[in-house]
């Protein structure tokens, strides 16, 4: 067996920067997923990338550009219909911690 | 028509012919089509949602544009909507627990064009969560079935609108193609899928997945019937910047049944050891077809296809990671009990999002984190370049590129469920497409000894749906395939 | 003190609000002030499916920063996604601008302690959308989205900035700049001008940084000083008494007039920035730069400078009356019809700034329209009222928002030049006082002022005093 292409505390660690909560169970489970999946991208390290130009999207160039018009006009409610916890007009959420 | 049971059967343009001539009404063939519903659904499983009340009223007001003259060709069609899209006042799951009580107060542009055309909206389509899946099965609302075979997975993500299309539950369907997810299901359904050069159509509304790659497309019964429906959902779009301002042609008139002359590139890297035989020799039988009708075979070469896939699970998992952060159980959607934020957002997205997803936004997550940019989503991103190049090349020396949709035809449910990867390997045949950004076609190309379908794929240069339409529709006339209906 | 053995190395990032009628990628208004969630659409609530469609004229008014601060503005610039979680951010990463931002290098002139005109250089300008807003009650916080998707740029200088003092001409200048060429608004207390300070010091003579702090939460011009003096001077004290300086990042406390380091750890980081697949690269060819360029407004600088050459002013009036744009803009609208422009920079410089000062307000509510103004002090340059009676009656229209002329009449403040009534109270006067009159043609030269101030306090302190003295001379010459 080749080194681990992940192991369990970055696991934990993507799992935090993704804001998901890992089951004890679903940690190693998904370590071996993404390991699997990663030693088969290494793949791509057999190709030689130098000077290639990335490719991001493969639309046409160049942001279209709106002119700077109010085209909506306010309507809270429909906005508000589908919060799962509202409060005064505002989505509400526990107390943040700065 | 024989029998008004059969209105179901008919093809978008049959339809509407019979529609604009009066013989028959879209209320008739709106209830014909949601009575099939009621009648498959239990076994099947292609529908999240069933709009039945307003399909039936979308269909009275279509027989009262009919009656007044000037009526779109889709006017008072019944088509199924994969649960992707969003829909004014209709639920859009995704398929997802996260989002199985979000109505959204507004319409996908794909949707509002269709409702202009008086289309009739039957109900919303199962999928893969989020679009992430070849199989249908990573849904919360359970798996599609094959209409062919029960027991075997309708494909994916966009399963359940290829088997609503094959079963005749809806004339055509809306689904989207990310990496093969309209033409893999399309292929194991039977039906005709069409994913459109990137930035034909407008992808406002429809819940983002990997959004460099992500496309609409109908799936329906017929070459014709596609094209139908690809000209009403193409061109520009103000609300989408990565939507195509050129002009949209009249796809129908592409079908001239004509290929002589035609250069069908063959590449050497989509027949290879390890594919079902009887896929490959389908699709070889197809390409004498087109050979005996004047088309000219080419051998091609796209080198960097092997690498696709790997690429593909790189940029789409990083785009994805991102476009599905939102989901936090704030504004919308079903939100955990929590008594702080990080709890708040950590058990709603645990409890919300299937397996696969949460598999996907933790791959693309750590492709983009710090130390691992480079090795990974800069790497695939030069690697996407590469297989861009590809297509360019072969291009040069041939007008369409013909190949097997997939390695298999439709496989057993659950059969991968346990193995990502191989589950992934499906997709061998379509990624490239998406990641070079092409049109493909998916038609039916013959069937194996258990009766399941084979489907092939047509490959155009960007824009060219036209020369993909001609060229599948020239094949659907040979008439050396006729199409087998489910015995469902 | 040991503190003049070290240096103070301050960079600061300055985000300001585009102003923009739209947002910077959908249609809902930026105006501030609404009921909450009422400014907001699918597309600035992150709705599932929604995209994002530039403003135009917030690209327009990055570039005039960029033009106005010198930079080099980038023919393709690239949006990326900068990931986080937090309530008020409804697709949990921001579009912002990263490797290839739309401005790059520049700087701001400052006069620095010495007076001595110095460059502080920026490393670049981007756009970027703003957050929504939480609100902190007592057991949950809430969250309005009105303000998610106003257009913003940030402004990042490089690490020149070497005391508080110099921070606040920076900012200063660059708030002024910004005003003048309408891309912001610079209120800083409605958070449409913020700015973020990375501080460090290290030892004279010493050229590699030492380790920053970054601090939050500075809502206004003092608190941004303050809080550098205090953030230099905790810095200095940490390193005397031999400890480490974390690099972490600060807030602000107001009410303590001190720095603390945030709470919450997740600060410490990782966006994951990559280019937004939803919007394709930014193209700014030159033929729209140009026209950028021409459509923008005069620069302080540059109007500080007509002022001296056209206007005859000093250097140090012009000075004044350019430091914000509405004051400059007063001052010309005031002018605009009199003899002699220096009457209105006077008038401008003591009543005008003296009273939106003492108000704490902006001119434009605090004053009567430059219009007014210079009606008034067209009256003042035709010698029809006395520049006190002018005093007088701009008080009396600061309240009663009436006309200068309306005002003048209202309040019997013209001036009586009228000859024939001076004339006549004159020869009053002497016929009253012939004891007076003799003592000073005897040669008490100095009874003219009494002379003087009795005529004047008979015609009821209007007359003009000039034609008093020409007439109450010839008289008394008998």
């Amino acid at each position: 067996m080749a080194e681990k292409k992940i192991t369990l505390e970055q696991v934990r660690h993507v799992a935090r920067l993704a804001r998901i909560d890992l089951y004890p169970d679903d940690e190693e489970r998904l370590r071996t997923d993404m390991d699997q999946i990663l030693s088969y991208v290494d793949k791509l390290g057999e190709l030689d990338v130098n000077g290639i130009e990335p490719t991001v999207q493969v639309g046409e160039s160049g942001a279209p550009m709106r002119s700077d018009e109010v085209t909506n006009s306010p309507n809270a409610e429909a906005m508000l219909a589908n919060a799962p916890v509202r409060h005064r007009g505002y989505f509400k959420v526990p107390k943040i911690i700065e | 028509m024989s029998s008004s049971t059969e209105l179901n059967r008919l093809t978008i343009a049959d339809a509407a012919a019979l529609l604009h001539k009066r013989e028959i009404s879209s209320a008739e063939l709106t209830r014909v089509c949601l009575d099939r519903i009621a009648a498959v659904e239990p076994q099947l499983n292609a529908f999240i949602t069933v709009t039945q009340k307003a399909a039936l009223e979308q269909a009275d007001a279509a027989d009262r544009r009919i009656k007044g003259g000037d009526a779109p060709p889709l006017c008072g069609i019944p088509l199924g909507i994969k649960d992707i899209y969003a829909t004014k006042g209709a639920t859009t799951t995704c398929a997802s627990k996260i989002l199985s009580n979000f109505v959204p107060p507004f319409d996908a542009t794909v949707i509002a064009k269709l409702r202009g055309e008086g289309a009739v909206f039957v109900g919303k389509t199962n999928m893969d969560e989020f679009a992430m899946g070849s199989s249908t099965e990573n849904s919360a609302f359970g798996p599609t079935k094959n209409p062919h075979d029960l027991t075997r997975v309708a494909g994916g993500s966009s399963g359940g609108s290829a088997a609503a299309v094959a079963a005749g539950e809806c004339l055509g369907a809306l689904g989207t193609d990310t990496g093969g997810s309209i033409r893999e299901p399309a292929s194991f359904c039977g039906v005709t899928g069409i994913k459109p050069t990137y930035s034909r159509v407008s992808r406002y509304g429809v819940v983002a997945y990997a959004s460099s790659l992500d496309q609409v497309g109908p799936f329906a019964k017929t070459v014709r019937d596609a094209a139908i429906l690809l000209r009403a959902l193409a061109g520009h779009d103000p609300h989408d910047s990565t939507c195509s301002a050129r002009p949209v042609p009249d796809y129908e008139r592409a079908l001239t049944g004509d290929v002589s002359g035609l250069r069908i590139g063959v590449p050497k890297e989509y027949f290879v050891a390890g594919m079902d035989p009887t896929v490959e020799r389908a699709v070889r039988e197809a390409l004498k077809c087109y050979e005996a009708m004047g088309a000219k075979l080419v051998d091609i070469t796209l080198p960097h296809t092997s690498y696709a896939i790997a690429c593909y699970y790189l940029v789409a998992t990083a785009e994805a990671s991102a476009n599905l952060a939102r989901y936090d159980g704030i504004r919308y959607g079903v939100r955990a009990a929590a008594e702080d934020m990080i709890s708040l957002y950590e058990m709603t997205r645990a409890q919300g999002f299937g397996a696969e997803v949460k598999r996907r936004i933790m791959l693309g997550t750590f492709a983009l984190s710090a130390g691992y940019y480079d090795a990974y989503y800069l790497k695939a991103m030069k690697v996407r370049t590469l297989i861009r190049r590809d297509f360019d090349c072969a291009f040069e020396d041939c007008d369409v590129i013909v190949t097997p949709v997939a390695p298999t035809t439709a496989f057993k449910l659950g059969e991968k469920m346990n193995d990502p990867l191989t589950m992934y390997l499906s997709d061998i045949f379509t990624i490239s497409v998406n990641l070079a950004g092409l049109p493909g076609l998916a038609i039916p190309c013959g069937y194996d000894a258990n009766g399941l379908p084979i489907g092939m794929q047509i490959i155009g240069a960007p824009f060219a749906e036209e020369t993909i339409l001609r060229t599948g529709d020239a094949f659907e006339r040979s008439g050396a395939v006729i199409p087998r209906r489910p015995a469902l | 003190m040991s503190n003049e053995a070290y240096e103070a190395v301050i960079g600061l990032e300055v985000h300001t609000h585009l102003m923009t009628k739209s947002k910077l990628f959908c249609g809902c208004s930026t105006e501030f002030g609404r009921a909450p969630n009422e400014n907001v659409c699918p597309v600035c609530m992150g709705m599932p499916g929604v995209l994002p469609v530039l403003n135009r004229r917030a690209v327009e008014l990055a570039v005039r920063a960029g033009l106005a601060a010198h930079c080099e503005i980038s023919p393709r610039s690239i949006f990326d996604r900068k990931s986080y979680f937090y309530p008020d951010l409804p697709k949990n990463y921001q579009i912002s601008q990263y490797e290839t931002p739309v401005c790059r290098g520049g700087y701001i002139e400052i006069q620095s302690g010495d007076g001595a005109p110095k460059k502080i250089r920026l490393v670049r300008i981007h756009i970027e959308e703003d957050a929504g807003k939480n609100i902190h009650e007592a057991d949950a916080s809430l969250v309005d989205f009105n303000r998610s998707c106003v257009p913003l740029i940030e402004i990042v200088s490089e690490p020149d900035i070497r005391s508080a003092a110099e921070a606040s001409a920076y900012l200063h200048e660059l708030r002024g700049i910004l005003r003048y060429i309408e891309a912001s608004d610079g209120r800083m207390e409605e958070g449409s001008f913020r700015c973020d300070v990375n501080v460090s010091v290290r030892k004279r003579g010493v050229s590699e940084l030492g380790v920053k702090t970054e601090i939050k939460n500075l809502n206004s011009f003092r608190f941004v000083e303050k809080a550098i003096e205090y953030e230099v001077n905790r810095q200095i004290a940490t390193l005397e008494s031999g400890s480490r300086i974390a690099q972490e990042t600060h807030l602000w406390d107001p009410v303590r007039e001190e720095t603390r380091p945030m709470r919450s750890k997740e600060f410490a980081n990782d966006y994951r920035y990559f280019p937004e697949p939803d919007l394709p690269p930014l193209l700014i060819p030159p033929a729209m730069v140009e026209e950028i360029r021409r459509a923008m407004p005069e620069l302080p600088s540059d109007r500080r400078a007509r002022y001296i050459r056209d206007f005859g002013l000093s250097s140090y009036e012009a000075g004044v009356l350019t430091a914000e744009r509405e004051t400059a803009d007063y001052f010309e609208g005031a002018s605009v019809g009199l003899k002699n422009r220096r009457t209105a920079a006077n008038w401008v410089m003591t009543e005008v700034l003296r009273i939106a000062n003492e108000t704490g307000q902006q001119i434009s509510e605090a004053l009567p329209s430059a219009r007014e103004a210079g009606a008034l002090l067209a009256m003042v340059e035709a010698q029809q009222i006395s520049l006190n009676a002018a005093k007088t009656a701009f008080a009396a229209m600061i309240k009663s928002r009436k006309s200068a002329v309306e005002t003048v009449a209202e309040l019997g403040l013209a001036q009586v030049s009228d000859t024939v009534a001076i004339a006549s109270a004159c020869d009053k006067l002497l016929a009253a006082e012939p004891e007076k009159l003799a003592e000073y043609r005897a040669g008490r030269d100095k009874l003219f002022g009494f002379f003087v101030g009795q005529v004047m306090k008979a015609m009821g302190g209007k007359a003009n005093p000039k034609v008093i003295n020409e007439i109450l001379k010839q008289k008394l010459a008998g």
